[in-house]
């Protein structure tokens, strides 16, 4: 533990976030960051030896549902006449029409490989 | 100010108009929109729907929803359909959701008059409201203070009487802190007690959709419209919601134990600590038993908690690429376009944040920092455990201090999360916790004491609270 955040490791995450920083963003990042891992080391001290890790705080498994065949999130319970065509047309262009581009019925990207 | 169950009550009786209850409210918004509450106020849906409710023949309106014609306000965080939801953010500005977040759809089935969406930290990440994109929401109380945050839009609409009730989520004390700052009541429920569909995710293990109200027994009814299971959210909990407001009925408390935190009455501000003392002394004169108690954990809640919430967050805030909705800088390829709509469309919090998650689960750190912060978060839930061997419910601060002035956190991202300091720890262990106003402290700003217990206790809070409510210093 008790890593410093190094202006290289900053760039790294932020690399690896997505996010591009200017020097000046970078430089108070990296502080901001250590300043805040630093204060994170109380943890450090702590015996947690045999302590199991809890991602979930209630203790709910196996949850199934019903294994009907509906419309995502046009769905409402089993109304079909809810699920017809034309329902299913309009949640469609509801969803492609707030995105930035789409063409043909899909989300449009300028290109991957260039 | 009128309650929700008062203005429910006169409408079902026919006694009073929602369209004239529903225009009183937008007026006194509308007069103070300088104090920056909401992002988008929803005057024409807000009288249409108090138009249909005054249409409901008067034989039937004893038939109307236990909310019936009462104005609420909803956080900028929970989907509503067709209707703009920002999460306070650039990313999201202009996003209009094709669904209805399942909170959304009670109210409506409840026949609330849902008045607008209000300001919050950007993505639900601060505790002043001061992160949000488009502009601060000043405390109704005194305009030169923070309402608190993330959800200090709503906090502050209830505060102002623009709305008897209004939702917010909280995440590690994004309702409670802002609640105690402005003076009302604000309730994160047991995790999963409420549905998360249609919340826009933050850390999906913490977050959790909760009621302000101005009084305990509005925030009974309000978890009583909202709760329960839903298919659509796999981590709601399956249990019956219970009849909160019946339960309030009964006022003997004398059979309930209260524990005040020692961890969390530390550090605090003598004035807070004067009121955390009094309530204390208001419960052992209702025939409470009333200790001091260990809970050794809950002073490395802030610790894990900004570890293991901003990891989530990282992950969940991957979906904003400008592919589907929202913000899209133009590139020459997908990469690129990625990293310009990103970097131009968060803010700082939300940059930090995400950075600081994806460092906690990069390869080499993973174990040393999230893994930890999770065997903490056990360590959280077991000692709780220990102290609910003893006690019903728990007592602390609910704020480490009273609100703020603009500006005076902000050049310091460690010192605005103290704030939450007493609010993690139930939060890392999926408790439910209220706060309510008691008395002020020496800059005249509210206090919050918070009343906490183990999952599913909300009742015995309720119960509590509401003396500690009658009981509260003026």
């Amino acid at each position: 533990m008790t890593a410093e955040i190094t202006p290289d490791i900053a760039a790294k995450v932020a690399n690896l976030s997505r996010l591009k920083l200017t020097d000046e963003e970078l430089a108070k990042f990296t502080d901001q960051l250590s300043a805040i891992l630093e204060h994170a080391a109380d943890i450090e001290a702590l015996d947690l030896e045999g302590v199991l890790p809890t991602s979930h705080p209630y203790p709910l498994k196996n949850v199934f549902r019903q294994d009907v065949v509906s419309q995502g999130a046009t769905s409402d319970g089993n109304d079909t006449e809810k699920n017809s065509g034309e329902k299913i047309a309009a949640f469609k262009s509801s969803v492609l029409g707030v995105a930035p581009e789409s063409e043909d019925g899909q989300f449009k990207v300028p290109p991957i490989l260039s | 100010m009128e309650t929700a169950l008062q203005i429910a009550s006169a409408i079902k009786a026919g006694e009073a108009s929602a369209v004239e209850v529903t225009q009183k409210h937008l007026a006194l918004a509308k007069e103070n929109e300088d104090l920056g509450v909401f992002l988008n106020l929803m005057e024409e849906d807000a009288l249409a729907t108090a138009k249909r409710i005054d249409e409901t023949p008067d034989s039937d309106k004893q038939n109307l929803g236990p909310l019936a014609g009462v104005p609420v306000a909803l956080k900028d965080n929970l989907c509503t359909e067709a209707v703009e939801t920002t999460c306070a953010s650039k990313i999201l500005s202009g996003w209009r959701p094709p669904y209805d977040a399942s909170v959304v759809k009670k109210l409506k089935q409840s026949d609330a008059v849902i008045i607008g969406k209000t300001n919050l930290d950007e993505f639900a990440m601060g505790s002043s409201t001061e992160n949000s994109a488009f502009f601060p929401t000043r405390n109704p109380r005194n305009p030169e203070y923070v309402p608190g945050g993330s959800s200090g839009g709503s906090a502050a609409a209830v505060a102002a009487g623009f709305s008897p009730i209004a939702l917010g989520s909280d995440t590690g004390g994004s309702i409670r802190q802002p609640a105690a700052l402005c003076g009302v009541v604000g309730m994160k429920p047991t995790y999963g007690r409420v549905s998360r569909y249609g919340l826009i995710a933050f850390a999906s293990s913490l977050d959790q959709i909760g009621p302000f109200t101005t009084d305990v027994s509005d925030a009974a009814l309000m978890l009583q419209v909202i709760g329960g299971h839903d298919e659509n959210d796999s981590t709601s909990i399956p249990d019956a919601t219970p009849d909160y407001l019946e339960s309030l009925k009964d006022q003997d408390i004398s059979n309930l134990k209260v524990g005040v935190v020692r961890e969390l009455s530390q550090g605090v501000s003598p004035d807070v600590s004067a009121r955390l003392k009094e309530a204390a002394d208001v419960l052992a004169a209702a025939g409470c038993g009333v200790e001091e108690v260990s809970v050794p954990a809950t002073k490395y809640g802030l610790s894990a908690y900004y570890l293991i919430a901003p990891a989530e967050a990282s992950s969940n805030l991957s979906r904003y690429d400008g592919v589907r909705y929202g913000l899209r800088e133009t590139a020459d390829n997908a990469e690129e376009m990625n990293i310009a709509t990103r970097t131009k469309g968060f803010g700082d919090e939300v940059k930090r944040r995400i950075m600081l998650g994806t460092f906690a689960l990069s390869s080499g750190y993973y174990d040393d920092y999230y893994v930890k912060a999770q065997r903490v978060r056990t360590l959280t839930i077991n000692d709780f455990a220990t102290a609910y061997e003893k006690f019903d419910v728990l007592l602390s601060p609910t704020s480490p201090f009273t609100a703020f002035k603009f500006g005076e956190k902000t050049a310091d991202p460690l010192a605005m999360y103290l704030c939450d300091a007493c609010t993690i720890p139930s939060s890392l262990a999926g408790h439910p916790a209220i706060s309510v106003p008691f008395g002020v402290g020496d800059n005249d700003m509210p206090v919050g004491i918070q009343v906490l217990a183990p999952a599913l206790g909300e009742m015995n809070i309720f119960r509590i609270s509401s003396v500690l409510e009658r009981e509260a210093p003026i």
